[in-house]
C-alpha cells in the first residue's frame, strides 16, 4: 500500500466515508469529524505511520490536504 | 435584577473570537434594545451559541423577567419543533442562519447576526412567578423534560461559586462548553456577577484558532468535562505554554482516578489550581467542590458541599447513613435546589416541588475526613462527553423509528452499547442515532444479538449484556 492509500484509508475507516469523499474532508465538514472524531483520526494516523504527532500539528490538522502537508515533518512522503 | 451591569459599566464583559469587545454598559444597552420588542413576561426559546448575541439575549431575558429555555442551536430540527409545539413559546431568539427553518414566524428584530421571531400560537402557558429559566437535562433524545430554575436558585449558586473559587474581576474564563449546558452557563453566570471578562468562542480544543484566541486574550481559566481532560492529555497539554492560565475546573461526570491525579500534579507543579466539582442541572449547577489544595490528597473525591449547601447519605429505606465508607444515595440540600421538572406547557405554572432538597440518584460514600466519593448511579443513564444520555429514552427513540425491532441500550460513561435484533439494520441505526442525538459514532457501538435477554415479567436483564462490552 502506498502512503497515500494508507492515509486515505485512515479517513475512510475513521469516518466511514468513501475514498472519493475522504479527499475533500475538513474539520466539521461532516458530523463524524467533530472534536471526538478528531481524536480518533489522530490516533489512527499515529498508528498507521508509527509516529507521535506534536500538539501544534494535532490542532493544525484541519483538513485531508493539510494533514498530508503536516505529515511531511514526520518523514511521511506522498 | 440578577446582574447589576451598571456597577461595572466601562469594564469589558465579553470578548468574542470574532473580535467584538462589549462593555457591561453596552451589554445592558443591547439587551434593553432587544427586550423593547417584548411586551410582557413570557416564554422565549433561546438557541444558544457562544456568541455576543446569545449572551445579550440570555442576560436581557433574565434581568427583565422573561423566561428563556436555553437550547443547543444544533439540536435536531424535528426534536426542536416538537419542543416548540409542546411549550408554545411567544418568541424565538435564533441565529440568523436558521431563519429559514422558522419562516412561518415573523422576524421583528435583529442584532449581532441573531433574530427575534414572534411565534403565532394563540395561547401562552402561565408562568410561575419565581421561574427564571428552563434547561433540558437529556436534550439529545428530544425528551420534553425540562428543569425549572428560579431566580434565587441561580443567584444563590452564583454566590456559592464566587466564594469557593474566590473569583474576582481580573478573571478571564474562556468558553469550552455550550452555554445551554448548565456547567457552561454557570461559568457565564458567575463571572458576569463579579465584573470579569468572558472570552466567547465556539471553537473546540482541537482547533488552532481556539488556542490562539486563548493566548492572545490571556485566558485565566476554563472548565471541562471528563472527555475534555482526556483530549487535553492526548494533546500533551502539560507541555503547552499558557502563562495566563490560573485555574482549571472539572465537572460533568467522574474523571478517571489517573487523570484526576495527573492534572492535580500538573496544577501543583505549575502553581495553578485544579478544582474538581460535582453538580446537576437539578441543583442549578454546582453542589460540591474539591479545593485545589486537597486535589491530590483526596484524589477521586468530589470534595465537600458548596457554601450554603449540605450533603447527606441515605440507605434504601431512607435512613441516614453516618459511618464512613458505607455507600448510600447522595442527598443534597441548599437554596440552589431547583423547583422541579416540567414535562409539558401546563407544568410551567407549578411552584416549588422540592423545597430545597434533592435526592440526586447518585450513589456515594464519605471518608473519615468528611470528603464525598461518587461510586455509582441509581438511574439508567450514561454521561457521554459530559451530557446525560437516558438509556430508556434512547431505546424508545430507536424502537419507534424501526418498528418490529427489539433493542436494549446499556454501557458505561462515554461508551453506549446498543443491542439490536436485526443485523441488516446496523449501519442504518448507527446513522440514525448519530443524526438524532448528535453523538459521534465513536461514542456508541451497535451490536447484533439474537434476542434481548429478559426475565419472566419482560424486563431486560442488562447484566447479561455486559459480556459484550470491550
Amino acid at each position: 500500500m502506498t502512503n497515500l492509500e494508507k492515509y486515505t484509508n485512515v479517513f475512510v475507516e475513521t469516518f466511514e466515508v468513501d475514498a472519493s469523499e475522504a479527499t475533500g474532508l475538513a474539520y466539521q465538514s461532516i458530523l463524524a469529524w467533530d472534536s471526538v472524531g478528531h481524536m480518533s483520526l489522530i490516533a489512527a494516523i499515529e498508528d498507521a505511520f508509527d509516529i507521535m504527532m506534536d500538539t501544534d500539528d494535532i490542532i493544525d490538522l484541519s483538513s485531508f490536504e493539510k494533514g498530508k502537508e503536516l505529515l511531511a515533518k514526520y518523514d511521511v512522503e506522498f | 435584577m440578577m446582574w447589576n451591569f451598571r456597577k461595572y459599566s466601562n469594564e469589558i464583559a465579553v470578548i468574542s473570537d470574532k473580535g467584538e469587545r462589549i462593555t457591561y454598559q453596552q451589554l445592558d444597552m443591547f439587551a434593553e434594545k432587544l427586550i423593547d420588542n417584548i411586551s410582557e413576561r413570557c416564554l422565549v426559546f433561546s438557541l444558544c451559541t457562544n456568541s455576543v448575541a446569545s449572551v445579550v439575549g440570555y442576560t436581557g431575558f433574565i434581568n427583565h423577567r422573561i423566561v428563556p429555555l436555553l437550547i443547543d442551536s444544533h439540536m435536531d430540527p424535528d426534536m426542536l419543533n416538537s419542543l416548540i409545539n409542546e411549550y408554545k413559546p411567544s418568541y424565538l431568539w435564533i441565529p440568523e442562519n436558521m431563519a429559514e427553518m422558522f419562516s412561518e414566524f415573523k422576524s421583528i428584530y435583529s442584532d449581532f447576526s441573531y433574530m427575534l421571531k414572534k411565534t403565532n400560537f394563540d395561547v401562552a402557558y402561565p408562568l410561575y412567578d419565581e421561574l427564571a429559566l428552563l434547561l433540558n437535562t437529556s436534550g439529545s433524545t428530544g425528551s420534553p423534560k425540562l428543569v425549572r430554575q428560579s431566580y434565587s436558585n441561580v443567584e444563590s449558586n452564583i454566590k456559592s461559586i464566587v466564594e469557593f473559587l474566590a473569583l474576582d474581576e481580573s478573571e478571564k474564563p474562556i468558553t469550552t462548553l455550550p452555554m445551554n449546558y448548565t456547567y457552561g452557563l454557570s461559568i457565564i453566570n458567575s463571572h458576569l456577577y463579579i465584573g470579569a471578562t468572558i472570552l466567547l468562542t465556539d471553537k473546540t480544543l482541537m482547533e488552532k484558532s481556539f488556542w490562539s484566541f486563548f493566548k492572545t486574550q490571556e485566558a485565566t481559566s476554563f472548565g471541562g468535562v471528563p472527555y475534555t481532560y482526556e483530549i487535553l492529555d492526548k494533546l500533551r497539554f502539560h507541555r503547552m505554554e499558557l502563562p495566563s492560565l490560573r485555574t482549571m475546573t472539572q465537572a460533568g461526570g467522574k474523571l478517571s482516578f489517573n487523570l484526576h491525579k495527573k492534572f492535580a500534579e500538573y496544577a501543583m507543579d505549575t502553581n495553578r489550581d485544579f478544582v474538581v466539582m460535582y453538580g446537576q442541572t437539578e441543583a442549578t449547577a454546582r453542589m460540591s467542590y474539591l479545593s485545589s489544595e486537597n486535589s491530590l490528597k483526596k484524589c477521586g473525591s468530589i470534595g465537600v458541599a458548596i457554601p450554603n449547601g449540605k450533603f447527606s447519605l441515605i440507605d434504601t429505606d431512607g435512613n441516614a447513613i453516618t459511618e464512613p465508607e458505607v455507600v448510600g444515595e447522595l442527598v443534597y440540600e441548599g437554596p440552589n435546589v431547583t423547583l422541579g421538572y416540567a414535562q409539558c406547557g401546563d407544568d410551567l405554572s407549578k411552584d416549588d416541588e422540592r423545597n430545597g432538597k434533592l435526592i440526586t440518584g447518585d450513589m456515594a460514600k464519605i471518608d473519615e475526613d468528611g470528603y464525598y466519593y461518587i461510586v455509582g448511579r441509581k438511574k439508567r443513564f450514561l454521561k457521554i462527553f459530559g451530557n446525560r444520555v437516558n438509556l430508556d429514552e434512547t431505546e424508545s427513540l430507536i424502537k419507534s423509528q424501526f418498528p418490529g425491532l427489539d433493542c436494549a441500550c446499556a454501557g458505561v460513561d462515554d461508551k453506549m452499547y446498543v443491542f439490536v435484533t436485526n443485523d441488516l439494520l446496523i449501519e442504518t441505526i448507527k446513522k440514525f442515532i448519530s443524526e438524532k442525538t448528535g453523538l459521534n459514532s465513536v461514542a456508541f457501538k451497535v451490536i447484533m444479538i439474537d434476542e434481548v435477554p429478559k426475565n419472566d415479567s419482560g424486563k431486560t436483564l442488562f447484566t447479561r449484556l455486559e459480556q459484550y462490552y470491550d
